[in-house]
């Protein structure tokens, strides 16, 4: 997982009179101060952009989807067409609506996946960070073995395993395999928020160690697990495509994945149906870099210096 | 002393838990595994008798009793080196198996990734030196864009385009029909040609994080007082970039190179499969379907071993080119 090379910050920035400015719009538009800084970065706001649209077809896949993704009805290995825009598979099923839903699986994958992972990612790295001692040993220890096992060749084994194979099972054995990388991050960042000086005043407060957590730690580190979401979802959506195109993906599911499998084993190279072969894996990178865009937005969020007009 | 000490703990440590992992995933499925086979088997010929079951459990070592006693004749057998018989690949042995996946990989792995490495370092230096500019942008966003690209349908596209439109470069396979593996001219001119597709589906994605992640270091120890210092002192620009920025910012990828190992040979799995190449990967892929668990196991022990002596080697050399490490973790 790779994060954006987060840019040197312009000497000399008028940080203040930005974040005023960012305020001050807030307060007549009624927007979130959050939203108004992503929105402001003009990468952010073509990524976010970008994300819209991707979720509005995944929203509306089976009105927008001129026919249905299983239907095997029309003539097979057809090239782009007027009534298949993007051609027929060796099946004779549309690709422009599989295309279209498959928008909806790599969405709803990105999702359920980020959100686990990023939950037991935030569960162990606050323990760890936290409680420290010879339970941050442990689970340290657990972190650093997660980052060292090659996720694909384990995720591959666990799915040969597994009796039956639903999307619930993608989402699962991905989010097992890839919640060290955000473990490691909120472990260290709590270590150095721990012994703020709010954080003792709380505590001399007589606040128990729960409330302590979420009431003055977990807000200080919202962009840092808004980030580790974003990664987190954008590892899920290339790991279900992995998978998927590997033939290990759910077979009742059309995806990205296994539109590529398909026109892979399908023989779309050698009868020249390049949009097949193409749509797939360009939606999928288009997507990927609708996430990385906000990234950029999402570090300005974190570090004023980033901040742009 | 301390940290060496600590890394070989923590090294025999992951050891122990990636052998025991390796123990557990099977048994989380219901079923056993002679079953499976014994199923497949009947699938084929008409009829299978329990004097054959028993065979093919005694073939496959599958063991008896309860699990700690599971658990002490695997690790027996895994200090033995004894992985037992692959059942697609009867009667060659798992180790077998591997012993002629394992350099196809390994060659491709290690050519791809030192090219990558020093690629990639090179282009961020570049960047960091000339940061701001038109060089430097042009590189972060070119290297950022390819990021996203999704590294096994370039492969595919590398097929459509080169293999199989422009016939320039073989489309499948480790070397062709009319060579047998040996140190003979033909074989290894010809498993050069099938290699430079897969290699160059490695390398445009390769250098992609050893570039943002220099890039990065190597701004960051530009501002640093010693750099500064070096610039008070009248020394030319281009040494202080080298000797002062690049010099420190290379050690964070020196362990970088490690941990990236278990990515790349992700990658390699999906690479392998693309392009049919006779390597660990598609072995790992072809055990799956068919169900070969004895070799699907070893192969995901080796990998995640590799992987793992590869970290600890890291460490060591880390620990020696940094001696600020050896000292905050003895203090």
């Amino acid at each position: 997982m790779s994060t954006p090379a987060p840019a040197v910050p312009a000497p000399g920035a008028d940080t203040e009179g930005v974040q005023a400015a960012a305020t001050a719009v807030a307060r007549t538009t009624r927007l979130p101060g959050w939203f108004v800084i992503l929105w402001r970065n003009r990468k952010c706001r073509i990524g976010l952009l970008m994300l819209a649209g991707f979720i509005l077809v995944a929203v509306f896949a089976p009105l927008i989807a001129p026919y249905d993704p299983r239907d095997d009805a029309f003539p097979t290995s057809l090239g782009p067409t007027g009534s298949h825009w993007l051609g027929t598979t060796a099946q004779g099923e549309d690709v422009l609506s599989q295309l279209v839903v498959g928008a909806r699986t790599s969405l709803i994958v990105g999702l359920a996946a980020g959100v686990l992972s990023t939950l037991i990612a935030l569960v162990i790295g606050l323990t760890a960070g936290f409680v420290g001692g010879w339970v941050d040993e442990v689970l340290s220890f657990l972190i650093n073995l997660g980052l060292v096992v090659p996720a694909l060749p384990l995720m591959v084994t666990l799915a040969a395993y597994a009796p039956v194979r639903g999307l619930w099972l993608i989402i699962i054995v991905i989010s097992v395999t890839g919640w060290a990388y955000g473990a490691r991050i909120k472990r260290s960042q709590i270590i150095t928020l721990r012994t703020r000086d709010y954080v003792t005043a709380a505590r001399f407060a007589g606040d128990g160690t729960a409330r302590i957590i979420a009431r003055e730690i977990v807000p200080n580190m919202t962009s840092l697990i808004v980030v580790g979401f974003m990664g987190a979802a954008l590892g899920a959506i290339g790991g279900e495509a992995g998978l998927a195109f590997l033939g290990l993906g759910d077979p009742l599911t059309v995806s990205w994945g296994t539109m590529l499998n398909q026109a892979s084993l399908g023989g779309a190279m050698l009868t020249g149906q390049w949009a097949w072969l193409i749509a797939p894996g360009l939606a999928l990178s288009l997507l990927i870099t609708s996430f990385t865009l906000i990234n950029f937005g999402i570090d300005a969020l974190s570090n004023p210096h980033l901040r742009e007009d | 002393m301390v940290y060496f000490l600590r890394r070989f703990v923590f090294f025999l440590g992951t050891l122990w838990a990636a052998v025991t992992l390796n123990f557990l995933i099977p048994r989380l499925q219901p079923g056993d595994p002679a079953e499976a086979i014994v199923s497949r088997l009947a699938g084929q010929s008409e009829s299978v008798d329990p004097a054959q079951v028993q065979a093919i459990r005694v073939m496959l070592g599958t063991p008896d009793g309860n699990l700690f006693d599971q658990y002490v004749q695997y690790l027996g057998a895994v200090l033995h080196g004894d992985f037992g018989i692959s059942y697609t690949y009867f009667p060659y042995s798992v180790t077998h198996m591997i012993g002629q996946a394992l350099p196809w990989t390994v060659i491709l792995v290690g050519v791809t990734q030192i090219i990558s490495f020093i690629v990639g370092t090179l282009l961020g230096t570049w960047a960091a030196y000339r940061r701001n500019s038109r060089v430097d942008s042009v590189i972060t966003l070119g290297s950022t864009f390819l990021g996203t690209l999704p590294f096994f349908w370039l492969a595919l596209l590398l097929v459509y385009v080169f293999a199989i439109t422009l016939h320039w470069f073989p489309e499948r396979g480790g070397y062709g029909g009319g060579s047998s593996p040996g140190w003979s001219w033909l074989f290894i001119s010809d498993a050069f040609q099938h290699s430079v597709l897969p290699a160059v589906a490695l390398l445009i994605t390769g250098p992609i994080g050893w570039i943002i992640g220099m890039r990065n270091n190597m701004v960051q120890s530009l501002g640093e007082d010693h750099t500064r210092l070096a610039v008070a002192r009248g020394l030319s620009r281009r040494r202080v970039a080298i000797t002062y920025g690049a010099r420190i910012a290379i050690l964070p990828n020196v362990t970088g190179f490690a941990i990236a190992l278990g990515g790349i040979l992700g990658g390699t799995v999906l690479v392998e499969t693309v392009f049919n190449y006779p390597g660990m990967g598609r072995l790992l892929l072809e055990s799956v379907s068919s169900r070969d668990y004895p070799l699907m196991q070893a192969i995901f022990l080796f990998t995640t071993v590799g992987v793992l002596v590869a970290n600890f080697l890291a460490d060591l050399l880390y620990g020696f080119l940094d001696p600020r490490v050896r000292k905050v973790e003895s203090a």
